[in-house]
């Protein structure tokens, strides 16, 4: 067991972890931030996207012992039920979910998005969606939701 | 889909990197960006008893221009080389590359060592490597030597690399003055490994030919130059009938499979298809006549 001391969603954690625990159960078992979700454990699905030190990240493709001093963002950072996140708001707005499994790693993902790159089109919207998988919407309402997001930012 | 047990180890530098692997004797894999390596270790096709965590070491992130060339640090991301304004400036042929190399997430991650090293036969980055004729980096606790990329890579998955050594970097030369360059790649979806991918760089001299690479992904147990079409083309002008040979010449070059994805067939019509399109806008690129 190795100690690791870093901090998520702006409090500092000090655990001691096994060296092959992902960062994803790290969040969801060690701490009970049970909002990212795990699907593929591969890295194909993109719902267990997070920000590490700022950049968007696979959880289930980082180990927790890694992370010792870094700051971790999941999508409790974003807002609440009674005061969602603008992002959160244009997602709402446009159905862009349904059963809700993906949108924890779409929102992380559209996070980094906005801050990198201009999505100026449909083509690069979906381009940048193209890493996180739904099997609901048929992504039409999540395009439409990141462009409201785009054009708040 | 958890990983194996391993015994965790952060290397402070270069020198104890490839110390802890040669102390290893092969039980030691290297953690960079783990975007391949972790995903492995996931699926239990790899049970490594020892992983070198090469993400602490200093001074192995960045991108240098120098006279003739640009030298990248083995630890340096892809989002770094898809954003480098010099690696824009001075080969545009790498940075249309990168667009396609999986996805945000990865690229923040995943490294260009990491990339090369695990040589995967339908990544961008070793055929990017052979197309512009790099030199890879090597540290070992022997010392430090460099290999050609078309030495380097031997084969899927496979690399000439010492179980105790370590790449530090790779040089990628300038593209020299009048070189038009074009990139095309097909996957199932938008960064999905390539069925086919084909990068080309063409110098043009007095509305001919003086040198032609092409390099192409996905069709070959390895990255592969189609040496055969890039003969063809020197001393020449591009016109309609040596395009179509050019490509002809691109498909006998590779030797491809057939999986889920796609089969042999379509992968070598892709192959054709891709290298008439790139070789048209480097052609186009090089501001040759038209």
């Amino acid at each position: 067991m190795t100690t690791i001391r870093l901090t998520v969603n702006g409090t500092t954690h000090e655990r001691a972890v096994e060296p092959r625990l992902l960062l994803a159960d790290f969040l969801r078992g060690t701490l009970g931030l049970t909002g990212t979700h795990v699907g593929c454990e591969h890295g194909v699905c993109g719902a267990c996207t997070v920000l590490v030190d700022g950049d968007s990240m696979r959880s289930c493709l980082l180990f927790a012992v890694q992370l010792d001093g870094c700051a971790i963002e999941t999508v409790e950072s974003l807002g609440t039920l009674n005061d969602l996140s603008p992002l959160q708001e244009a997602f709402r707005e446009h159905h862009a979910l349904q059963c809700g499994f993906c949108t924890p790693g779409m929102l992380m993902t559209v996070t980094d998005l906005l801050r990198k790159y201009p999505l100026a089109t449909d083509e690069q919207i979906r381009e940048g969606l193209s890493g996180n998988l739904c099997r609901c919407t048929g992504y039409e309402h999540i395009v439409a939701a990141v462009r409201t997001a785009r054009d708040a930012r | 889909m958890k990983p194996p047990p391993f015994e965790y180890r952060v290397a402070e530098s270069v020198e104890a990197a490839v110390a802890m692997l040669a102390e290893a004797g092969g039980e030691a894999k290297v953690l960079a960006g783990g975007q391949s390596l972790v995903p492995m270790l996931n699926f239990r096709l790899l049970r490594p008893a020892i992983l070198v965590d090469i993400n602490r070491l200093p001074g192995l992130a960045f991108i240098k221009e120098e006279r003739g060339a640009i030298r990248v640090g083995a630890l340096t991301r892809h989002y770094q080389l898809e954003t480098s304004p010099a690696i824009a400036a001075h080969l545009p042929v790498l940075r249309a590359a990168m667009a396609h190399v999986a996805h945000l997430a990865i690229r923040n991650r995943g490294t260009i060592g990491g990339s090369l090293t695990h040589a995967d036969p339908a990544a961008e980055l070793p055929m990017m490597a052979l197309l512009l004729d790099a030199t890879i980096q090597v540290a070992s606790p022997r010392g430090r030597r460099t290999v050609a990329a078309r030495d380097f890579l031997l084969g899927a998955l496979s690399v000439a690399l010492e179980a105790d050594e370590l790449v530090t970097g790779v040089v990628f030369p300038k593209l020299p003055p009048s070189t038009g360059w074009g990139f095309e790649e097909v996957s199932r979806r938008h960064g999905d490994f390539a069925l086919a991918a084909v990068g080309v760089t063409l110098t043009v001299a007095d509305g001919t030919i003086a040198e032609a690479r092409i390099a192409i992904a996905g069709a070959d147990e390895r990255a592969v130059r189609a040496s055969e079409a890039e003969a063809l083309l020197k001393g020449q002008a591009l016109d309609p009938k040596l395009l179509d040979a050019a490509c002809d010449a691109a498909r006998a070059a590779v030797n491809p499979n057939t999986d889920l994805h796609a089969s042999a067939d379509y992968r070598r019509h892709l192959v054709g298809v891709l290298t008439g399109k790139a070789l048209s806008a480097a052609w186009k690129r090089a501001g040759a006549p038209a």
